[in-house]
């Protein structure tokens, strides 16, 4: 007999805390880190109230130095912990890539699994909020690009908490990209307690005969969009929120793909070497001949993310989705 | 450590000049001068959080109660010295003579504002922390290649000092002389983190002698102070004689940034009291008063003229030609690449008439 969860309705930030709450209450080997993340909170309250509850020894506030607090984080990983560190922004993270790149990722190849880093990087990422330069970027096929790296990024509370709680039991290291945009914006109802949402697994959002929309994050609302505009024109889209980056569901991709023949990617990085490139070889390996027309790419420029002044004009709209789409319908 | 390293001060917060060796620094003409540019620079950071709080800038980085740090080392410089702020330091860059229209600008989410102003060598202010300092170190080290007597100067926080690219940065400068000021503004919290969590050392300071050039203290709300010591530090740069640190002890009153809430993790009371005790405004009101050249008159003049100055930059920040899309992917390259040049193309075509 099954009984029903109790959920409650979260933000997609409130849900992230409530992940991230669960897990501490659950095992003392979580232990957060990062900057201004205790008595603040983290600049986005994602750990708002969690050092007052754990204390300050197992959520850190660490001084402003991301590659010492990840690489400690690894010395961590390794002796018995399971350590999620907050990077500020994604943007701030690269002072700490080396760290990731050539230690957290690959550590269990080189000592054949005798040590091992579990442990969980969040950044919040993306454009669309106003926010001063550097702290808008959306690079995060810097991270699927690196081998022993897991990336994920939910698009709504409920995967965001389900995610949170499989990616800290996952027992390699994932990169946790959370949608600045989303998270206030996005509400749902959230189970309480526990549950995972499985890393690896995207989910159909809608169905659709004509034209497979792939997106992620902060752009599933775009891809949403712009899926609807087109279903006035009589276009059934089939959006997929991928959910995980690294690796990619490849059966949803390609079981959907092989029914529309039409695949449009909406995503906020750069074009050149964004993960749509990496969906679109993906497919001409496994449903070349099931396409009707070319796969589309709606990406952010490769430009530098503007300064907000001008990241209007760089993320991809609606407008620009819909245009992609009726050209594949077209071609 | 922190008796190897006292405070230095010219003038005290009561306006007394407590530096014999230093008082003839300490003229009429020069206070007056000091005082006009922090009200200057304290007009234009209440204006910016004003045009923030009414959406008409971006988040911004207020600096109230660093004036005298701003002022002090911007007074010191030579007009072909470089520059390297951070998103605090536009208070320090507009004395150097950055335009006030890009500096608002910059505020406003336009690349304009990481343009100075022809002949002057300000670097865009560094968003990442650290990042900046081992620029200055190479900017400083080509002038000594060249065979100028040009010097740099570098801004940070006390954050700052716990990235690795500020032991980097210091490391090479020092190995290689570079004729580079090391300025910290110890303001004593990285947004939330007080100094004590930030380090386990008692002075910025003392972190020199791992580098082994001079590291010294200043009040950072002595403008005379800073003024000195930056001066002292640069001549000794043009000197050949490497890099210095100095730590500026000062307090921003205000949040971190406009998007920042600081009575979440500090006791704004403790702020309070630092404005009637160590203004570095105040200061200077006071020797003045002391003096008997208090000139309320003056006072309100110079205010009016802050004022003026700020309200004309705004109007030209906002009379500035609305963003134009093709901006964004005219400048990555000299010449763009075919990508690039592709997806102008497309944008500029989809967008039509409408950007
Ligand atoms: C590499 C990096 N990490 C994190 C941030 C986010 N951040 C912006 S300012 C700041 C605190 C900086 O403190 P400090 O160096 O003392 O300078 P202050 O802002 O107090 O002038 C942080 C953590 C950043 N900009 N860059």
């Amino acid at each position: 007999m099954e009984t029903a969860l109790q959920t409650k309705t979260l933000t997609l930030v409130q849900a992230i805390t409530d992940g991230l709450d669960t897990m501490l209450g659950e095992s003392k080997e979580v232990i957060l880190l990062g900057e201004d993340i205790g008595k603040n909170g983290g600049v986005f309250r994602a750990t708002d109230g969690l050092q007052e509850k754990y204390g300050e020894d197992r959520v850190i506030d660490t001084p402003l130095s991301e590659a010492g607090f990840v690489g400690a984080a690894i010395g961590m990983a390794v002796n018995g912990f399971r350590p999620v560190v907050e990077i500020q922004f994604l943007g701030f993270i690269y002072p700490a890539y080396e760290q990731i790149m050539t230690h957290a990722s690959r550590l269990r190849m080189r000592t054949m699994g005798h040590y091992t880093v579990p442990m969980v990087i969040r950044a919040p990422y993306g454009a669309g909020v106003r926010a001063p330069e550097i702290h808008c970027d959306s690079t995060e096929s810097l991270f699927t690009h690196m081998p022993g790296m897991k990336v994920v990024c939910p698009s709504n509370a409920y995967d965001a908490k389900g995610l949170m709680i499989a990616a800290i039991e996952d027992p390699d290291p994932v990169l946790f990209l959370e949608p600045m945009r989303s998270y206030r914006s996005s509400r749902g109802e959230v189970p309480e307690g526990k549950y995972t949402v499985e890393i690896g697994k995207g989910k159909k959002l809608t169905e659709g005969e004509d034209v497979t929309v792939i997106s992620w994050g902060a752009m599933v609302p775009v891809a949403m969009k712009a899926a609807e505009e087109m279903k006035q024109k009589g276009v059934n889209c089939e959006v997929l929120d991928l959910r995980t980056l690294y690796p990619i569901d490849k059966d949803l991709v390609i079981e959907s793909v092989q029914k529309t023949g039409r695949t449009v990617i909406v995503h906020e990085a750069h074009a050149t070497g964004g993960t749509g490139s990496d969906l679109i070889s993906l497919i001409n390996d496994e449903a070349f001949l099931y396409q009707k027309a070319p796969a589309e790419r709606v990406t952010g420029y490769d430009t530098p993310v503007p300064y907000f002044g001008f990241e209007d004009h760089y993320l991809p709209t609606p407008k620009r989705v819909a245009a992609a789409i009726e050209k594949v319908m077209k071609f | 450590m922190e008796k190897d390293f006292p405070i230095f001060q010219v003038m005290d917060q009561n306006g007394n000049i407590v530096s014999e060796e230093y008082k003839d620094l300490v003229t009429e003409e020069r206070v007056k001068k000091f005082y006009s540019e922090m009200v200057r620079i304290r007009t234009l950071d209440r204006k910016s959080i004003s045009l923030q709080r009414q959406g008409r800038i971006g988040t911004y980085a207020p600096f109230e109660g660093q004036e005298a740090s701003q002022v002090g080392t911007a007074l010191a410089l030579d007009s072909e010295d470089w520059m390297f702020p951070t998103y605090r330091d536009h208070g320090a860059a507009t004395v150097f003579g950055h335009s006030l229209r890009n500096i608002l600008l910059f505020w406003n989410g336009r690349n304009e504002g990481c343009v100075p102003p022809d002949g002057k060598k300000i670097f865009p202010p560094a968003i990442p922390i650290a990042t900046q300092i081992p620029h200055a170190a190479g900017a400083a080290f080509a002038e000594k290649q060249k065979g100028t007597r040009n010097a740099a100067i570098c801004y940070f926080g006390d954050g700052a000092t716990s990235e690795g690219d500020f032991h980097e940065g210091l490391n090479f400068a020092s190995v290689f002389k570079s004729p580079v000021v090391y300025f910290c503004q110890n303001n004593q919290y990285a947004i939330s983190v007080p100094i004590s969590k930030q380090m386990n050392s008692a002075t910025i300071a003392q972190k020199s002698l791992a580098y082994d050039i001079p590291g010294v203290r200043v009040d950072g709300n002595d403008v005379f102070a800073v003024f000195a010591e930056t001066e002292k530090a640069l001549e000794r740069a043009r000197n050949g004689e490497g890099p210095t640190l100095i730590e500026a002890m000062t307090w921003r009153y205000g949040s971190h940034t406009t998007a920042d809430d600081a009575t979440k993790y500090r006791d704004q009371g403790e702020s309070a009291l630092k404005r009637m005790e160590t203004d570095p405004l105040l200061r200077l009101e006071r020797w003045l008063k002391n003096e008997g050249l208090y000139d309320e008159a003056w006072v309100k003049e110079v205010e009016e003229q802050a004022a003026a100055e700020i309200d004309a930059a705004v109007q030209e920040m906002e009379k500035f030609p609305k963003a134009d899309p093709a901006v964004i992917f005219d400048y990555v390259f000299e010449k763009p690449t075919w990508t690039i040049e592709k997806q102008k193309r497309e944008y500029l075509e989809l967008i039509g008439g409408e950007a």
